[in-house]
Parts: C-alpha cells; structure tokens; sequence
C-alpha cells in the first residue's frame, strides 16, 4: 500500500495528460486497495492531501500563461473529479463494511436476557372466579356480594332450613362466640340469594361468588375454606327448563360446545324441585365422562316469601357449584392442599390466566 | 342405607343378573347416589364346602400345644368327590390339622378346600404341618369374614343348620349376596327401609313392586295389652311427642335360639351386627319396613307404661352403660319405677332384653321428629332409630311392624303370640294438597299430560282425585315430606324423569355488569399481579396473638376481634382483623420450601366487631321479617372492609448476565400500597408512622385526604421478625381497600396542556433530618404558585458539607406558563418564592 510520501514529490506538470493520468491511476490504485477508512484516509491523504502530485499540479495552474488555463483546468477538474468519485464510492463501501462490522461484534446471546420485570400471578381460583363471573355477566346477569361473617338467619332460616331439620346438621357449621348472637360463617354463598331479593328490585338475575366456611379439616379432598359461586334467577314464569337452558349455556362457555349437562333429583332446603348437576366434561382427563360439579332447583316459595316476594306471582330457580371442585377437574389438580397452601410455584405456573 | 340384593328381590323385580352397581345405576335416576357395594365374594372365593368330622386325635406338640388332626368328609356318604384340585382327595374325605378344640367328631363344619381364597387374600392350599399334610382347613367366623366376636371352629349346628354334606357354604352363609349402598338425602326418610327402596327402585325400572307390608296379617286384638298412657305436657311446637304407640307381648322365646344365617347375614351387609336372636328381628324388622322397635324384657317393666317428658333432676342408665342426666325437653318411656328409656333414642338397662328373656314386650311407636333429633344432639347417642326418627317414619305402620316382629319371634325363637294388643294414640292422617290444573308444566317446562301427573302420584302411593281447576292430593303416610304443591311437583319431574326436561335460555334484563366497587377489586389485584406480587389465598384463623399485634398499632393493647365457638384448633381461635399473619405463615412455609425471594399479596376481608354482635333472637322462616328485624340483622353483623395486604422477603428478582438483584426495602411496601390507590385515581398521603408491628422508623402510616388512616406501610420491626422467624429487614403493607375505593373520583376534570416552553430549575434545601421530605415538597409546591407544573424530589444527602443534625434535599421544579414563554426571571422569582416559603417554615438553606 501506499505510504504517504515525506520527500516532496516532483510536480506534475498540469497539462501533461500522460503524468496527470499517472498520478490518478495511482491515486486509484491507493484507493482500491485500501481495506480500511484508516488506509481510506492515508490515501487520500497521499493522493488528494496539500503536498500530493494531483494537488500540487492543480496549484501549478494558477501560474500558467492564460491562455494554458482553460486546458489545464479541464484536465485536471476531470482527473481530481475521478479521485474523489473513487473516494467516496470507496468510502461509502468500507463504511458499510465497519457498521456491519461493529453490529457483528455488538452480538450477545439473547438466550441470556435476564428477567428485569418480576412475574406475578393471580391465584388460580381468583382467575376462575372472574371467568365465571365474566360468562354471567355477558349474559346480562349482575355479581351480587354479601359478607362472610352472616347472620344464622340469613344463612339458613331465609333459605328454609327447619331449626331442627337433620338438613342443617349436614352443613357442618362454624358458630362464633357468643352462640345466642347467632353469628356464622356462611356455609355457602346462598345468603347473598337472599340479600339479593331484599335489596334488588325484580326480575333479579345475580351471580355470587365468594368464600365459604364447613368445619372440615384440609386434606386431599376437603378444606374448610372454600370458595363457590351461586347463582339466582326469579322471574315471572321461569321454569326448570329454563334452569337447565342457562346451565347448559354456561357449561358449554367453560368447557367448550361439546359439553352438556344432566340433572338427578336430590335435596336442598331451599329448593323445590332440587336436582343434582352433573357436567359432561369432553376434556376430563381419562376420557370424557360425567361428573359431579353441584346443585340446583327451583327456588323454594319460602325462600321467596322470606323476602316477601308473591311465589304466585314470580319463580325461579338457582344453582351452586364450588370453584375448587371446577379447577380440580377442570384444570387437573389432584391435591386440594396445593390451592391451599400458598406455595408460589402452584400460583406463578398459572401466571395470570387458567 | 345398605341394600342387600337378596331382600331387595323380595319386594321388587330385580333381574336375575344384576348387580349392585346395576341397581345403582337404576336408582340413582330417581335420586339417590350411589355410595358403595359390598360383596364378599370380591375377597372369599371356594370351594369352601360344608364337610363332617370323622375323626379327631388330639396329639401333643413339643411347642406345647396341641393339635387335632382331623378326617373329615367334605361329599356325601357314598358319593365321589367330583372336584379335581391337587389336594383334594378323590376319596371325599380330608386330612386336615386343626388348632381349635371347640367341635366333636360327627360335627358339622364348614371346610376350605385348596383353591379356595379367605378375605385378606389367603389362598388354601395343602401345606406341610406338624407331620402331616393338612388338605384345607375347618373355618372360623373370623376366617370367613361373618363374624369378629369369637375364633372358635363355627359348628353349624349352632346355627340351628345341618345341611348335607359338600354343599356350598358361601351360598348357605349368604356370602353369595351382595349389597348396594345409597345416599339418602335427609328430606326421606321412608328410603331408610327395604320397603321404600323397593318402591323407589320400581319407579326407576317401571317395574312391579310388592309392599312388605301387604304380606303380613295383624292379628285382631282379643284384648287390651300392656296398658300404656300417652301423656305429653310439653309439646314442641304444638306436636305431641308420641302421637302411637303399639305394644305386643310375645311369650316362651327359647333365649338360646339361634339367629339364622340368612338374617345375620342381610344384617351384616346392612352395615349391623348380629348380637342375639331377638336384638336381630328387631334391627331385621327396623331394616324392612322403616320402623324402629324396641324390645323390652317384659318381665322387667313395671305397671303401665307412661310416654312423658323428663323431670327435673331425673337420670337414665341407658343400654351403653352410661347414666344420663335428661333434659326436661327428652321425651321418655317410664314405667312405675321411672324412666326406662329415651324416646326413640336408646333404651334403659334396667328392661334390657338378655339371654334369660323368655317374655319380650315389643314397642312400636311413632315419635315426632324435632323431639328426637333434640335428644339426639342433647346426649350425642346417634343410633339407627333416631336417624329414622328424626327423618320421619311412617305412622301407618306401627302395628304390622309389631305383628312382623311377632311373627319372627315365633318363628324362629319358638315364642308364643299374645293376641292381646295395645294401640295407643291416634294419628291425624295429613290435609290432602291441591296441585292447580298446569302447575307442574308451568314450574318444570314440560307439558305433562293428566295421566302423566296423576299416574305419577298414584304409583306414589297417593290418593288423587280429580276436582275443580286441578287436583286434591292425599300423600301417602310415609311421605310426610309431600306438603306443597312444589313438593307434588318434584315428584312427578323426578318419576317422569329429569332427562326430558327441555333446555331453554332465559333472557336476563339488561344489567348494569360489574359495579364500580367489582371493577376497582379487579384493576386494583391485576395491577397487584402485574408489577410481580403473586396472589395467595390464606385461612382466616388467627391466634389472639396475632390481632394484638397486627391489628392495633400501639403496643400492649387487646384488639376487639370474633372468636369462634368451634374452631378447628385453638390455637388459630379467632377470625383475622389484619391479612398479614396469614401472609406471613405462607411466606414461612415457602422460605421452608425453598423460595426465599418473595412477593406475596392478599385481597380478602378482615372481621372488625364494633358494638352490638348479632341479634338474641331469630325472626321464624317463610315470612319477610319486619324493618326493624332486618335492620337489627343487618346491624348485628360485624364490619367486614376488603383489605389488601402484601409481604416482601429476600431479592427483588434473580442474578442474571448484566443484572442485579436488589433487596426489597420498606418503599417496596410504601410503594404496593400507592398501586392501590393509583389505580383507582385516589391520593395516598403517606406521613412518618407508628405501629408495633413495623420498624418504629421505618413505618409508613397511610391516609386519606378526608383524615381517615387506612393503612401501614414499611419495615417490620425486627424484633417481630426474629419472634416469627422471618427474614430480617422483610417489609410489608395493609390498606383498607374499601375506603380507598370510596374515595375514587367520579369525574376526573381535565388539564389544560400548555405548549409553551418549560423552563427548568433545582434547588438543594438543608433542613433539619426530622422534617419530612414531603411537607418540604408542598412547601416549595405552595409558595411557588400557579407557574410551578411539577416539582419532584431527586436527591437526598447527609454527610461532608452538610451540618449535623441537617440533610439536604435536591428538587427538580417545572415552570411553564399557560399563556407565554415564561422568562427565566419569572421562573427564578417563583423559584425564589418557594425557598422563602420553606426557610420560613423549616428553617431551610439553600446549599
């Protein structure tokens, strides 16, 4: 490669086509061969710079006879012309070549990002509990809420439990002190039912989700805090088909269009007719089959006259399923202790969905 | 309720080769579910034969026992053993050593054959023993899986049997039967019985049904019984506690009758165990027809028997042993020495029927059902016939009850029937009920033809007559549950069959879709989720301990909190006031598991009693109580505000290549708790705080603009995290949502934006350390005025250059004007203005 030169070169003449085409065809050659814009630089430096043959001819120009000027000047526009088009052709190509090689060598491996933003999670049963309520509330029904800590009227009389029926035995109870204030925690989410037809003009069509309490102890398949939702539907001429219309809506919305429903004559206090629901799960683990997911019926006229609705004049019907049982067969969880116990690898391997 | 096959035969048209489960699958479409099968030939298989001792020569063992070795003929005399099994011998008769001593030579045994298989999953087979080889074994009870109380050899003639030689023992002990077990749903009582189980099982098979009791003749009385006076002062609820009561006399039982293995054997698969000849017929007779007896040993009872409520002071030694105190609410059988039994609940010891009983008195009563189930509860003595009872028994049933009694009695124990009988009493057969014309179409949305309803409540066992705008409907005596139309109704859905009910979707009004307060709850616990916390739902049981000190912030005092009257330990006696105890315990249980880095939230409700706690009394069901009575309800029920609460320990996120980690600290709290009112667009004033459960300068107290405190935020206090074994330096928040959200803004008025342009200035304040980067910020805020857009504070410093005692502050003010470009001496006067302000108020130097 060409070095810049330290001895002062011998002047082209400028009207020496011969010499002046010489020193372009070096300036070129400098030019091509450069691998580099730091090599780019020298030789433009040693071709196009004060002291190089092409300048110093161009500066002989000014000391020609008049009539040589034009001449001159022509040659040796073209020939600087050609110099600097080769520069910046070669420039523009080893710029190029340094910014593709500067993004090669800002590679890193992006299978080594770290996790900046921390992941949460929502708790499973939470996420459930606002799909479900999602599916009611597209159906233009409304999510009705009551407290935990309830009234034992409101729990059980309201929903026509006899005081000395074996009926409330089976919901087995959790009073607080002192036992004559007939405090409970609520052993379903029915009470709010009741809340529900008190406080809300009718027709009501409310959902009501929340926790509930039986004095169960937690082992695989029980805890004594579990969470359901409820829901209640009272109308002028509502019936059991259409109970069975509505289940069979929302089954097919949790577990797809295959889905159905079945129903089996059973007991609930505050229903008459009651029926067992069972769902028909096309993706239960196993194969699809039945499975018992929880309660319904046409609610019972006293319950309606608790809240002082006319049975003649309105009906309705209501259903209750827990949102453990759901998730466990829904979302194949086999302990019930793994809902329980806060371990956050149950929760953040559900993320924020279900 | 257990359904052995054999007896459900009798009654109903069960076919020939269906099983438990089939009978399951049938009945569970009228309603009941299943539970369970019981089938001893899943764990007992033979050839286990019925075989006589030949001979039996006891010889004497050098482990100092002695063992009979025995011959015994397992085929008729003459005939051929027909069984080809290695060890069994062509020749009918086995070698067998026996360690049992209880049976003689010429007695009747049952015997295992090899190839045959005992519960426990013995396998017989010939075997080597004490010199010889013993080709089987002579049974005990206990062996084949009938009986618990003795080991002994069952020598058959003590069951009153003596069948032919190699018949097929399973089939002579029932262990060929089966049963299917049902869940009764407490509203059925008639379905604790045979005889209501048959019907139902017709009903779901639309096959033929014999009722048990069709087949039994009461015997006309020839005379008075035992004299029995009913005479109940203190009904409940107007309910007389006894409205029947039959008493027969049965005389001359032999009380060494045995029980036969047919009946012990439905027993046992009924889940009962056999225990005498007459304690069997009178479960047996229970089990069939629905109705409990009881048997006295007549000539124990003394003089007439009275049916009253107890005395005060009076006590009863029941049949378990135990003496009771009764309650002046127990309804109990006396005689003219006093009570000889609780009504329907257990019988006394005094008239206990033992094996010296040759005269039984038989009780067949109807007892109402809140009486006995009160009972029940008061003496914790669960039995047979207080289920039955308090569900509700048929009161047309007594007398044949009795008379099947009777029956078997003679029968089997060779007893004599008295044909004197007492019926005391009188039932009031039920008001019949009127089901309107298209009642039952219009509630379960299928049109039901006459027959259909009518054909449905006749097969009941009703009586239905056809009158003006519907039906009147007698429900039979043992379906006391019949007493509205809604219940007919049911009825005549459940035998039509709830598979044909149509599916219709009913349109709901338009609704108005989650409330405000939903909405915020949801935001407010995604935006949890989001910036990294991890949603846990914990218990809400708490220690005392645990209130005292999350719920109140000074030290020392008892928080008002509701304590349970049946918890499920003691020690978490009391429902939370404070989330955090809950979080805590599951961030221990994850730091014990491994995970040390944690975030943790939750969102539930906390229970703060305040004032009156529930009402004394109840109003009554199926009547709208009045507004005072709802208001008194509503009142009673504690204060129970959404709270949200998080805990931090350990690392905000895992090393990695080119980051790291940072520990949380108390603004990790102070900062969650600002989420939550952030998200629903209301201001948290965050002032310095005090609280025994944080670090005492380290606590956030949290507040709202109207005053009210609605949280804490900051460091635990150390000393805390030590008692509970926590992370040193973990930090945690609580806010009470509900008044946060309540706080939310309506409307949110708009901003006008200024385009001008900004014009930015700092200024660095030294103030005394104790005054709140806050109030300094608000200071500057106020005495800048209306051209000041946002002042932010970016550094804090104590140190070189700064006096003791002193800090400095650095903020980064924003001046734009609304209408011009603001001159940088505007922007420094207003500057100016700020500092004067605050060196007024602080004593603050510019630095």
């Amino acid at each position: 490669m060409p070095e810049p030169t330290t001895e002062p070169a011998a002047v082209p003449d400028p009207l020496d086509e011969a010499a002046i085409g010489a020193a372009v065809e070096n300036a070129l050659a400098a030019i091509a061969a450069a691998a580099t814009l730091d090599e780019l630089k020298a030789a433009r430096l040693a071709h196009t710079g004060e002291k190089s043959p092409l300048s110093l001819a161009n500066r002989e120009i000014g000391g020609l006879a008049k009539e040589f000027k034009a001449a001159a000047g022509k040659i040796m526009g073209a020939s600087r012309g050609r110099v600097a088009k080769a520069l910046a052709a070669r420039t523009e190509v080893l710029e190029a070549e340094d910014a593709a090689r500067i993004l090669i060598e800002e590679t890193v491996d992006v299978t080594a990002a770290p996790r900046r933003r921390r992941a949460g999670a929502r708790h499973p049963l939470s996420t459930l509990q606002d799909r479900v309520c999602d599916i009611f509330v597209g159906m233009g029904w409304e999510i009705a809420e009551g407290p935990e800590l309830e009234s034992e009227w409101f729990n059980f009389d309201a929903l026509n439990f006899k005081p000395d029926h074996p009926a409330r035995e089976m919901q087995d109870t959790f009073f607080v002190e002192p036992p004559e204030a007939h405090l409970l925690l609520r052993t379903h989410t029915s009470p709010v039912q009741v809340r529900s037809l008190l406080e809300r003009e009718l027709p009501v069509y409310v959902l009501c989700p929340g926790k509930v309490f039986r004095t169960d102890e937690l082992d695989a398949t029980h805890t004594p805090v579990f969470h359901q939702f409820e829901g209640l539907a009272i109308d002028k001429k509502l019936s059991m088909a259409d109970l069975r219309g509505t289940l069979e809506h929302f089954a097919r919305q949790m577990f797809g269009d295959e889905a159905s429903i079945r129903l089996r004559p059973n007991f609930f206090p505050f229903t008459e007719p009651s029926a067992e629901l069972d769902i028909w799960h096309p993706g239960a683990k196993g194969g699809p089959r039945w499975i018992e997911w929880g309660g319904c019926g046409m609610v019972n006229p006293n319950v309606l006259r608790a809240a002082g609705i006319d049975p003649e004049e309105y009906s309705g019907f209501a259903f209750g399923m827990g949102i453990e049982r759901t998730l466990m067969f829904r979302n194949e969880v086999g302990d019930m202790r793994d809902m329980i116990e806060g371990d956050v690898r149950f929760s953040e391997h559900f993320g924020m969905e279900i | 309720m257990r359904i052995p096959l054999t007896w459900l035969r009798e009654y109903a048209q069960v076919p020939a080769g269906a099983t438990a489960e089939d009978v399951m699958n049938d009945l569970v479409k009228v309603g009941f579910e299943e539970e369970d099968v019981h089938r001893p030939l899943d764990t007992i298989s033979g050839p286990i034969v019925v075989g006589q001792v030949l001979s039996k020569e006891p010889e004497a063992q050098s482990n100092g026992k002695t063992i009979n070795w025995c011959s015994v003929r397992v085929v008729p005399e003459g005939a051929a053993q027909t069984l080809d099994i290695d060890g069994i011998d062509p020749s009918g008769v086995q070698g067998i050593v026996c360690g049992a001593h209880n049976f003689e030579v010429g007695d009747k045994v049952v015997v295992t054959l090899p190839g045959a298989v005992l519960p426990g999953d013995f396998r017989i087979t010939p075997r080597k023993t004490y010199g010889h080889v013993s080709a089987g074994m002579i049974a005990s009870v206990r062996e084949l899986g009938i009986g618990e109380d003795h080991d002994g050899i069952l020598v058959l003639s003590t069951l009153g049997l003596d069948p032919e030689l190699g018949t097929d023992a399973l089939a002579l002990l029932g262990l060929d039967d089966e049963a299917a077990e049902i869940n009764v749903t407490p509203d059925r009582g008639y379905a604790f019985s045979i005889r209501g189980v048959a019907r139902e099982y017709a009903h779901a098979t639309d096959s033929v049904f014999t009722d048990p009791a069709s087949l039994v003749t009461v015997t006309p009385s020839s005379g008075e019984g035992h004299a029995v006076d009913l005479s109940d002062d203190a009904p409940i609820y107007g309910k007389p506690g006894c409205d029947r009561f039959v008493a027969r006399t049965v005389s001359g039982i032999n009380p060494a009758a045995p029980t036969p293995p047919w009946m012990s054997s439905r027993l046992r698969l009924a889940g009962i165990r056999s225990i005498s000849l007459p304690v069997d017929i009178s479960n047996y007779v229970m089990l069939e027809l629905g109705q409990p007896l009881h048997f006295y040993d007549a000539a124990k009872v003394a003089g007439t028997i009275v049916v009253r409520r107890a005395a005060a002071g009076e006590t009863l030694e029941t049949l378990d042993g135990k003496v009771r105190k009764l309650d002046a609410e127990d309804l109990l059988i006396t005689d003219s020495t006093g009570p000889i039994g609780i009504a329907g609940v257990m019988g006394g010891a005094s008239t206990e029927v033992s094996s010296e009983t040759t005269t039984v008195l038989i009780e067949a009563a109807h007892f109402e059902e809140v009486s006995i189930s009160r009972s029940r509860r008061r003496h914790k003595l669960p039995s047979e016939a207080s289920k039955r009872f308090e569900r509700g028994v048929d009161p047309a049933i007594s007398a044949i009850a009795a008379q099947r009694a009777v029956d078997l009695l003679v029968e089997l124990a060779g007893g004599t029937e008295e044909t004197t009988s007492t019926d005391a009493g009188s039932v009031t057969p039920a008001a019949p009920v009127f089901l309107p014309l298209g009642y039952t179409s219009a509630r379960i949305g299928i049109e039901f033809s006459q027959s259909q309803v009518m054909g449905s409540l006749t097969d009941l066992g009703a009586v239905v007559e056809k009158v003006d705008g519907g039906y009147s409907v007698a429900a039979p005596s043992w379906r006391h549950d019949l007493a509205t139309k809604d219940d007919l109704t049911e009825e005549v859905a459940r035998l039509v069959g709830y598979d044909l009910i149509p599916a219709t979707l009913p349109t709901a009004p338009p609704g108005r879709g989650y409330s405000r307060t939903q909405q915020q709850r949801r935001r407010v616990v995604q935006a949890l989720a989001d910036s990294g916390l991890t949603e846990i739902l914990a218990y809400p049981f708490v220690s005392k301990a645990s209130n005292d000190t999350f719920g109140v912030a000074e030290a020392g005092a008892a928080r008002s909190a509701v304590k349970l009257a049946n918890p499920l330990s003691e020690e978490f006696g009391y429902l939370r006031t404070s989330v955090l105890p809950g979080l805590i315990e599951i961030a221990k249980r994850n730091h014990s598991r491994g995970f040390h880095d944690l975030a943790l939230f939750e969102s539930g409700l906390v229970f703060l009693p305040d004032g009156t706690l529930g009402t004394a009394s109840i109003p009554p069901l199926g009547v709208k109580p009045s507004e005072d009575v709802l208001d008194a309800l509503y009142d009673g029920i504690p204060y129970q505000p959404l709270t949200m609460a998080a805990v931090f320990t350990g690392k905000d996120s895992p090393a990695a290549p080119g980051h790291t980690p940072r520990a949380w600290d108390w603004a990790d709290a102070v900062d969650a708790a600002r989420l939550v009112a952030d998200v629903v667009g209301v201001e948290l004033v965050v002032t310095q705080g005090s609280h025994q459960a944080f670090h005492p300068g380290r606590a956030a107290q949290l507040s709202l603009r109207n005053g009210d405190v609605v949280g804490y935020a900051g460091e635990l206090h150390p000393k805390l995290l030590a008692e509970l074994n926590m992370p040193a330096r973990s930090v945690a928040m609580e806010i009470n949502a509900d008044k946060v959200f309540a706080q939310a803004p309506d409307v949110i008025v708009a901003k006008p934006i200024s385009t001008f342009p900004v014009a930015t200035q700092d200024v660095a304040l030294v103030v005394p350390v104790e005054i709140p980067a806050q109030a300094v910020l608000e200071t500057l805020r106020e005495g800048a005025g209306e051209l000041l857009e946002d002042v932010a504070l970016f550094d804090e410093y104590q140190g070189t250059g700064i006096p003791e005692g002193s800090k400095s502050l650095a903020f980064g003010m924003r001046f734009r004007a609304a209408d011009r470009t603001l001159t940088s001496d505007e922007a420094s006067a207003a500057r100016a203005s700020a500092v004067e302000l605050a060196a007024e108020r602080f004593g603050a130097t510019q630095r």
